[in-house]
């Protein structure tokens, strides 16, 4: 069962100037983790915000547990939100932080204090109860925020953001963590990020945006594997997909299945030959940047050769690459969609 | 000839760090001894000089200068209208910045808050303070008057007064010290409501939104998250505003001149009738003196709400 959706929401700002959600349909079920992916300005803080209550829809509904809420104050819709800045009170100790919502609620004293001992002790900071949130370092201020979130049993947890203050080595364990206490804890969780590695590792399903609108709505592979329409093609992915225009459609394929001819079988391939101009050499893997033809339009594309592939290549020169045909995606060039495939000329 | 050709390069970055620019042992010499020479010219001096005419029989007449020891203070201690004064200074001031404070953190609310015509209300809010005090004291005095105040006027029109009484405003001493504080709270509620509203700005809006999604209603959130939050900076208003109120004679001077029967008299406008007006001026720097233990107090208290601040 559905225990968050929205139905056809629609925001607008500035009096429709800025349409920042166009018309959103979308359901994260039980236990679920559901990403909201996009880039800056795609609308996805706001859908978050408005399925927290902070905002009110220009219309549509938002549903949490199966009521419709769209009306109600954020109070009244027993969600926990963890913001970007985490939001803590700066006056208040660690431990006040966290019965806070405990408080709100009518809990009597020894009740919420058990309770946030355990929240404490769950996420690690039971030591840090008597400090106030000036005196922690940015890892353990997103605990604080967690512990005091998950206090109140919500029905879903919102997350917007919660690594972006943390530095890049801190955010790679905080993210293990986030996953592992998910699933201690079995909260549905909407979670909003641009960062795609983020949304690949924390999400049951992702959801990609833009402009307002959702793009599309699938599990992490699906998502990588089988992009909808051109955007999510080129937003997922780092390189993102290659993109090879030939009569009227696009040709997309990963970097990762650009490879030298003779490292493929023979079989099942399509040969594209690609005039290489710049070698990056990262973490392992080259990245071969170079023009292609012969399978569409004069396009420059990136390759990206595992480790466990050593053919010599330099720049300057024009090698024999491959895509396994069933690699190739092909898409509409005016829409950007999804479209079957097309014969190549090769 | 290598030597030679770069002897002219680095000269003249030598040249450029003798500059006086970049000497900060003199520069900070220069940016503090105007401040320092305006202190001790303007405040330090005239200290001084209060704290040596206090002990003096200076007068407007006898400017010169005999020790007297603490004849002025046996004779400042034993004036009723002092003591009545210091008491009157201290009604004026509690109740005052009780009701800035007050007045000023609902102002503040009311200017920050998001409205059609915004603009108008935050005109209206800011023109009290804006207003040079010697014109609006007069429209008050105006508004006040003992027999065509407009008050009066509306006060009849709603049959609240008879048609030929009046209420005398500032001619009973307990509606004329009502109508000074009037006017002073009416003068200086704006600067407290914007002071006060660069700390409601100053709380970041998620902490608001956190609260909400907490499950904190209106209430809860004001007295928990806001106003524990503005606190060190309404602090500091008030203090301010402390200091303006027990320091002033403005109002007092155009509206009741410290009348009826001294009732509205405080210590400032007492020190002026006695050393300015009566000439008195050894009396007049008694007086004055005993503003200082309790502006100190202020200062040392605005001082450490600072710090509260910085240290958040």
């Amino acid at each position: 069962m559905a225990v968050v959706e929205v139905r056809e929401l629609v925001k607008h700002f500035d009096g429709g100037r800025v349409h920042a959600i166009d018309g959103v349909s979308l359901a994260a079920a039980g236990g679920e983790y559901l990403v909201l992916l996009g880039p800056s300005g795609c609308g996805k803080t706001t859908l978050l915000r408005t399925i927290a209550g902070l905002e009110q829809p220009t219309s549509g509904d938002v549903l949490i547990g199966g009521d419709v809420v769209t009306g109600l104050p954020p109070r009244a819709r027993r969600i926990a939100m963890v913001f970007q800045s985490y939001a803590l009170y700066p006056h208040k100790t660690v431990l006040a932080n966290i019965v806070f919502p405990l408080k709100a609620a009518g809990m009597g004293r020894q009740d919420r204090d058990r309770k946030a001992l355990w929240a404490a002790e769950l996420l690690g900071i039971a030591p840090l109860l008597d400090r106030k949130p000036r005196q922690l370092s940015g890892g353990e201020r997103q605990r604080v925020a967690l512990a005091r979130a998950m206090v109140r049993d919500p029905q879903v947890f919102l997350l917007d953001e919660p690594l972006s203050n943390l530095d890049a080595k801190l955010r790679a364990s905080a993210r293990d963590e986030l996953k592992s206490f998910q699933q201690e804890v079995g909260t549905t969780t909407i979670y909003v990020t641009h960062d795609q590695a983020e949304a690949m590792g924390l999400g049951d399903r992702i959801a990609v945006l833009t402009d307002g609108t959702v793009r599309q709505v699938g599990p992490p592979k699906e998502i990588y594997d089988e992009p909808a329409d051109k955007f999510v093609a080129t937003f997922i992915g780092s390189p993102p997909m290659n993109l090879v225009e030939h009569d009227g459609s696009l040709v997309g394929f990963r970097p990762e299945h650009l490879l030298p001819a003779e490292s493929l079988p023979a079989t099942g391939v399509v040969e594209v030959p690609l005039a290489v101009d710049r070698i990056e050499y990262l973490s392992g893997d080259r990245h071969v940047y170079g023009t292609v033809w012969r399978i569409g339009e004069r396009s420059r594309v990136v390759a990206r050769i595992p480790a466990t592939v050593d053919t010599p290549i330099v720049s300057g020169e024009t090698y024999a690459f491959a895509v396994p045909e069933r690699r190739l995606r092909f898409f509409d060039a005016e829409s950007g969609r999804r479209r079957a495939p097309v014969a190549l000329g090769g | 000839m290598a030597t030679t050709a770069e002897q002219p390069t680095t000269r003249p970055i030598a040249a450029a760090r003798r500059r006086l620019a970049d000497r900060d042992g003199v520069l900070s010499w220069a940016f503090v001894v105007p401040s320092v020479v305006y202190i001790v010219a303007l405040v330090g001096l005239p200290f001084g000089l209060a704290i040596a005419f206090a002990f003096s029989d200076v007068s407007a007449g006898d400017p010169s200068y005999d020790f007297v020891g603490l004849r002025n203070f046996r004779r400042v201690v034993d004036d009723p209208v002092f003591w009545r004064s210091v008491g009157n200074t201290f009604v004026f001031t509690l109740i005052s910045m009780a009701l800035i404070v007050l007045l000023g953190k609902v102002l503040a609310n009311i200017l920050v808050a998001d409205f059609r015509g915004k603009w108008v209300v935050r005109f209206l809010v800011l023109l009290p303070w804006t207003t040079p005090v010697a014109l609006s004291s007069i429209s008050w005095l105006w508004l006040l008057d003992s027999i065509y105040s407009p008050i009066d006027w509306v006060l009849r029109q709603f049959g609240a007064l008879g048609p030929v009484e009046n209420m005398y405003w500032l001619g009973q001493p307990g509606l004329s010290m009502t109508s000074v504080i009037a006017v002073h709270v009416w003068r200086l509620t704006p600067l407290a409501a914007v002071i006060m509203m660069a700390g409601l700005m100053s709380i970041p809006k998620e902490i608001d939104e956190a609260a909400r999604v907490d499950g904190a209603g209106y209430w809860r959130r004001m007295f928990e998250i806001t106003i524990p939050l503005v606190l060190p900076v309404a602090a500091i208003a008030a203090l301010f505003g402390a200091i303006f109120t027990f320091t002033d004679m403005a109002v007092v001077r155009v509206l009741t001149r410290g009348g009826p029967n001294d009732s509205t008299q405080v210590l400032a406008s007492w020190a002026f009738y006695r050393g300015i007006d009566g000439g008195d001026v050894a009396q007049g720097a008694v007086i004055a003196l005993f503003l200082f233990p309790l502006l100190l107090a202020a200062a040392v208290l605005i001082l450490r709400a600072v710090r509260k601040i910085e240290v958040r």
